[in-house]
């Protein structure tokens, strides 16, 4: 049995169309913010300085950014802003946007940024 | 699992693992001929299960041959052939992992004939999705591939190795979707459960990553234990980490676990 159902979606109190959203039954959210905090703070703290000691490394490093470091600092954005799902917005500042398949590999890793993007 | 020590077997199964499954993969070379396929296929149909079954642990695999040898098309196509003569192995769960990994049109080829073979044969289907930069593209080109074959039913499909930005890509179109955990540079225990919480339980499941490179065949018990950190009952991590999966698996009337 499908777990999901169609459910019609309203902007701004305008009917702007018929959008399908799927509904699905997720784990319960069920961690207080102070306990979120008391479990993950230190560790992400510890990401973020990771982070900045990351970009001082390579900024003090000669030489130019490439696209790689173009994608991060393009991502690094998405922390401070508002809103929810900033891990699938940094996953999306990371992804090759195309949709044409390629005529042939490349080579067969990732690199983690997609070169294309100027 | 062809890349582990049996000291892995052994940590599983006192962590509580009731089974294994392991899909065909990219061995971190390139094999020179379908012989070697061969000779793979039966490494994970006759010589892992008796490995794993000295430590009492069922041994399941996935057959295909990995998108990252998919670019030879002709090799790939002798590969293709092989597969069927093994999937009456009392241990083969479906076709897998197939799927993409730098979205090629030679990738995109194999793949169809992948689902084909899997439509034809009626066999469960496991998916790859691309690393990285590449997920997103490949995500959205196998789902658009695998909605096209009307023989294969979603739910009969798991799509691995979604993130943040791909599970709803698997989940609205009613395939599974697969969370692989590894302990650096992709989906961590508590990104998994975040995916969970924000996206959906009912047709996911968690999957380690037990292959050559950094990986950690615990993760999923270690994930276990972050969602009882967080106050999760007994009962959603049951559901989530045993019950889900077995769910999707007992499709297969080959699957069976021991509770």
């Amino acid at each position: 049995m499908r777990d999901f159902f169609a459910r019609l979606i309203f902007s701004g109190g305008v009917r702007k169309g018929f959008i399908f959203e799927t509904a699905r039954e997720k784990l319960p959210s069920i961690m207080k913010r102070e306990q979120a905090l008391d479990l993950y703070f230190i560790d992400a703290r510890s990401k973020l300085i990771d982070l900045a000691a990351f970009l001082d490394r390579a900024e003090r490093s000669p030489g130019a950014d490439d696209f790689r470091l173009a994608a991060f600092r393009e991502a690094l954005k998405v922390l401070g802003s508002d809103g929810p799902e900033k891990a699938r917005r940094v996953l999306l500042a990371f992804s090759d946007p195309t949709q044409e398949p390629l005529a042939a590999a490349p080579g067969k890793s990732a690199c983690g940024a997609w070169p294309g993007k100027k | 699992m062809v890349s582990r020590t049996t000291d892995d077997y052994l940590k599983m199964v006192t962590s509580g693992c009731e089974a294994v499954c392991e899909p065909a993969f990219w061995a971190g070379f390139d094999r020179s001929s379908v012989a070697g396929f061969y000779d793979y296929f039966l490494q994970l149909t006759m010589h892992e299960p008796k490995r794993a079954e000295r430590f009492k642990l069922p041994h399941y695999s996935w057959l295909c041959i990995n998108p990252k040898e998919s670019e030879d098309m002709v090799l790939a196509q002798e590969v293709l052939d092989l597969i069927p003569k093994f999937l009456d192995r009392p241990n083969v769960l479906g076709i897998g992992e197939i799927g993409l990994n730098k979205n090629t049109r030679n990738e995109i080829a194999i793949l169809e004939k992948h689902i084909t073979l899997a439509a034809e044969h009626g066999q469960l289907v496991l998916v790859h999705t691309p690393h990285l930069e590449d997920k997103l593209k490949g995500t959205k080109l196998i789902v658009d591939l695998i909605k096209a074959e009307s023989r294969l039913e979603p739910g009969r499909v798991i799509i691995d190795h979604v993130e943040e930005h791909t599970v709803s890509l698997a989940l609205d179109a009613g395939f599974w979707a697969g969370i692989t955990l590894y302990p650096e540079s992709k989906c961590t225990p508590a990104r998994a459960i975040d995916i969970v919480e924000t996206c959906g339980k009912e047709q996911v499941w968690l999957n380690c990553a037990c292959d050559w490179g950094v990986s950690d065949p615990l993760a999923v018990p270690k994930t276990a234990l972050e969602m009882r950190r967080r106050g999760h009952s007994a009962e959603a991590i049951d559901s989530l980490i045993y019950q889900n999966p077995v769910r999707f698996l007992s499709q297969c009337r080959k699957f069976k676990v021991g509770r």
